[in-house]
């Protein structure tokens, strides 16, 4: 196989930072399976995916990645609990039936979990939706609303209430801003809710 | 038609010259079967492809399906066609003869040289016919067993298959764990369903409504039941096929003439293409080994030797697997590899999914599929690599 150094977002590369080496790690909605790739040869990891569509399990398999097709919101009920040292949801948890219930899962299947979410509480999105009168239409958020798949979308200060709701405790909380840079995201977050155009959390289920 | 409706016996010989190697075990060494009989002296004939390396890390074993044979490879002695998996055995293919070792055995109950109800029967000097034991998917993999044992390998690298081929895979990992780094089940299911036991019975009762069959006999008898083995196979080869797959190669388009003929003959082509399957699976098949085959096939379900649990059968198994399905199988769907992924993931084990989307039917794991060969070979690849097998040179 050939040694790829694959082209990540910036955000997945803030991720792959948070990943222990030589630890289990499950990539829920994994895509062509590049942040599984390279975690596999940067990081040694025990690298699995789960992935909806065809053409990207087909990706991933084809690069010598474990990865089996299925869906977030039906097949996570089917891992063993703690499994996994990280399960991983990039970008994801919006576009699922029950965000809550795949948390749960998650926080269940990983000792630690790192989710990222786009934050619709951004100021871009707030002043689009106010100005404007339209749903917003930003970097993170590039869909118009007849065809996106974000039909769960939350602020970064609603995600940290479910994740008191689901008694979660937040190991570390990243601010990203639209270019993919990221800040220490500051507590209890106000001012990041405003100014961050998405966040990474890593997550561990609170003992 | 007629013309091809040859004796059997004459077959028989041809069989003989071409079954490549095999090996009759001593009688000590019988198979032990699930039906509490056993096979003495077991004989097992196999064809290799490649070369075995120093370690013997490098054997991949290759599963043929109900109607499949050792060659998997290669010119078939009998028919003169390319082995049943062409597109996918061979010098750069996905499972490549330039690396690997490949073995492809005949299985037990088959006609191409293994143990099967075509053999004389010492206590009778007559052939088996009914008289053979019933065998399973187990004793298949058993067999093989004993065959890596007399070839001296321990490991094998992967084992792949379709179809009843990939349910030798699921058993191959179930059975002997430790023996199979990286598993490969295509088209295939963890136990038979009602609707393929069914398709399976009516292909049976076509050949023992042959009067020919003559209850099983028709070898010492000089007959052989090609009409009813005929029948049995173009029924099947419907189930392989897809209605899209059906439509788009014959639709409704006749066949040498202009109109209909208002007779029974073969006015469409889909009917001459069918008739042409059965003739010619006659000229190298025996129709009790139909009967056998099918019937291991009906037998199995391997979460029933595992207390009713899939997940109990690969409880804590090392081995990696990928299973794969298409889209357009309805005689093994997708819903049927699911469930074995599902149980893999609840045993925690190391696998991939893999649908293709595709019209061809249950057929599709033999024919043309560029999507799954890449894939496919990204599978085996990333596997022979963490075997530490080395890379293929490249040119």
């Amino acid at each position: 196989m050939l040694m790829r150094s694959p082209i990540l977002r910036p955000e997945l590369l803030r991720i792959a930072d948070m990943v222990a080496p030589s630890s289990r790690v499950l990539d829920v909605g994994c895509g062509d399976g590049a942040l599984l790739e390279h975690l596999a040869r940067s990081k040694n990891v025990d690298a699995r995916g789960i992935e909806l569509s065809q053409a990207g399990v087909n990706a991933s398999v084809a690069r010598g990645l474990s990865v089996i097709q299925g869906d977030a919101d039906t097949d996570l009920a089917e891992y063993p609990s703690r499994a996994f040292d990280y399960v991983i949801l990039s970008q994801t948890i919006q576009a699922t039936r029950q965000p809550k219930v795949v948390l749960e899962h998650l926080l269940r299947i990983g000792r630690f979990v790192i989710v990222s979410i786009p934050n619709f509480g951004f100021w871009k999105v707030r002043l689009k939706l106010a100005l404007a009168g339209r749903m917003p239409l930003t970097g993170m958020l590039s869909h118009p609303w007849y065809e996106t798949p974000n039909i769960h979308l939350c602020t970064i200060a609603d995600f940290v209430a479910l994740t008191d709701a689901l008694n979660a405790r937040i190991e570390r909380a990243l601010a990203v801003d639209e270019s993919g840079d990221v800040r220490t995201l500051s507590t209890p977050g106000y001012w990041d809710n405003l100014t961050a155009a998405g966040a990474i959390f890593l997550l561990a289920r609170a003992e | 038609m007629s013309t091809l409706f040859q004796p059997l016996s004459t077959l028989s010989g041809d069989v003989g010259a071409a079954i490549g190697e095999s090996v009759t075990f001593d009688a000590d060494r019988a198979l032990k079967l699930d039906s509490g009989g056993e096979i003495k002296p077991l004989t097992v004939a196999w064809k290799t492809y490649g070369t075995l390396n120093a370690q013997k890390s490098n054997a991949f074993l290759v599963c043929h399906a109900l109607t499949g044979d050792q060659y998997a490879a290669g010119t078939h002695p009998i028919t003169g066609k390319p082995g049943w998996w062409q597109t996918m055995v061979g010098p750069g293919l996905p499972i490549d003869t330039d690396r690997f070792f490949v073995i492809c055995a005949n299985v037990v109950g088959g006609c191409m040289g293994s143990s099967g109800p075509h053999d004389v029967d010492p206590a009778t000097n007559q052939p088996f016919g009914l008289s053979f034991p019933v065998i399973t998917i187990r004793d298949m993999v058993r067999a093989q067993a004993m065959l890596l044992d007399h070839l001296g390998i321990e490991q094998l690298f992967c084992v792949a298959g379709g179809s009843m081929g990939g349910m030798q895979v699921l058993q191959w990992a179930a059975s002997y764990p430790e023996r199979v780094f990286a598993a490969l089940p295509i088209a295939t299911a963890a136990r038979h369903s009602a609707q393929n036991i069914a398709f399976h019975e009516v292909g049976r009762q076509a050949i023992m409504a042959d009067p020919d069959w003559q209850a099983g006999d028709y070898l010492s008898k000089g007959t052989n039941p090609r009409k009813g083995l005929a029948v049995a196979r173009m029924a099947a080869h419907i189930t392989y096929l897809s209605e899209a797959a059906l439509h788009r190669k014959f639709g409704r388009t006749l066949q040498d003439r202009e109109a209909l003929s208002y007779r029974f003959d073969a006015d469409f082509q889909v009917e001459s293409y069918l008739r042409h399957q059965g003739s010619t699976f006659v000229d190298r098949f025996d129709a009790n080994s139909y009967l056998y085959i099918t019937r291991a096939m009906d037998y199995f379900d391997l979460a029933a030797d595992y207390g009713g649990s899939l997940a109990e059968a690969f409880r804590g198994s090392k081995t990696r697997f990928c299973v794969v399905s298409f889209t357009s199988d309805w005689l093994f769907p997708t819903i049927e590899s699911k469930k074995i992924v599902h149980a893999l993931n609840a045993g925690g084990a190391n696998v991939s999914f893999v649908e293709f989307e595709t019209d061809k039917g249950h057929d599709a794991f033999l024919l043309e599929v560029p999507e799954m060969f890449a894939t496919l070979r990204g599978f085996v690849d990333a596997a022979a690599e963490a075997r530490g097998l080395p890379a293929k040179a490249r040119a």
